[in-house]
């Protein structure tokens, strides 16, 4: 039986270290979309912190620590770290998006100039707190930043683009090393 | 041009995609005849002033959204969530 090796999507792309930042890569056990049902969003966030220890997060938010998170994803939430327990498809649609995202980890004490090279959207530590979530872009794509400690994001993008993210993100990185 | 979005706040409009005309929230009844499709489907006034578009918030929160704005001054006057603006008319 053939054997294939298994790559996370960022693998041979990072670590990458410039200057005051450092961006390597974050891969979770497994990413679920969880899209709550019409008038559920109470039952679903006691089935989530029943089986998961965190509860449903509102927008813009983030819930639980590093290893088992549930993240505001738009339209539906993420979890990401545990599989989900079977319980929750009661009260939501569950899809499996694992091996859909790339996820890095950007950290430094130049992120917030490294980020506002990336997205229009203001994500100076000052106005973005800890385990909060912003939809917006990565240059010309669709990305979602997660506020996750004092000085670093976690970013997620299509894993089909992890070799523009990454591109992009070492650019932004090596301008403003360059401007030091 | 900034749109200010109910769920994620004011953003670029680069985030966005434009759809058109807020009327294609009000679908005819199948019945309603041919005049009242066509109407749907075809006709669209071109005003000069104020005008609701329907705006997709693709790089955001995927919500769609109708926003007023002013063809002349090219202000933005506001933005609500269609689903919103749909279930209050029904």
């Amino acid at each position: 039986m053939l054997k294939l090796v298994a790559k996370s999507p960022a693998e041979g792309l990072v670590p990458i270290a410039v200057g005051a930042m450092e961006l390597n890569e974050v891969v979770p056990a497994a990413i679920t979309s969880i899209a709550c049902y019409h008038g559920q969003s109470a039952a679903l966030s006691a089935a989530l912190k029943e089986h998961h220890g965190m509860a449903l997060p509102k927008t813009g938010q983030a819930t639980g620590r590093a290893g088992a998170r549930a993240i505001w994803a738009g339209p539906s939430v993420f979890l990401v770290g545990p599989e989900p327990d079977a319980d929750l498809s009661n009260h939501a649609a569950i899809v499996d998006q694992s091996d859909s995202w790339c996820v890095l980890n950007l950290k430094g004490a130049d992120v917030e100039a490294v980020l506002a090279r990336l997205s229009s959207v203001d994500m100076r530590l000052k106005s973005m707190k800890k385990g909060q979530v912003v939809r917006s872009q990565l240059q010309h794509m669709n990305a979602i930043y997660h506020r996750v400690s004092d000085d670093s994001f976690d970013i997620y993008a299509f894993r089909s683009m992890a070799k523009t993210m990454v591109h992009d993100i070492d650019r932004a990185m090596r301008y403003i090393a360059s401007r030091a | 041009m900034r749109i200010p979005c109910p769920i994620c706040g004011e953003r670029d409009r680069r985030e966005f995609y434009y759809q058109g005309d807020a009327l294609a929230l009000n679908r005819p009844d199948p019945d309603a005849g041919d005049g009242a499709w066509n109407d749907y489907i075809h006709n669209r006034d071109n005003p000069a002033g104020v005008t609701c578009d329907l705006w997709h918030h693709e790089a955001g929160c995927s919500n769609w959204l109708v926003v007023t704005r002013n063809t002349v001054t090219h202000e933005v006057l506001g933005a609500e969530l269609a689903s919103k603006v749909k279930g209050e008319q029904e």
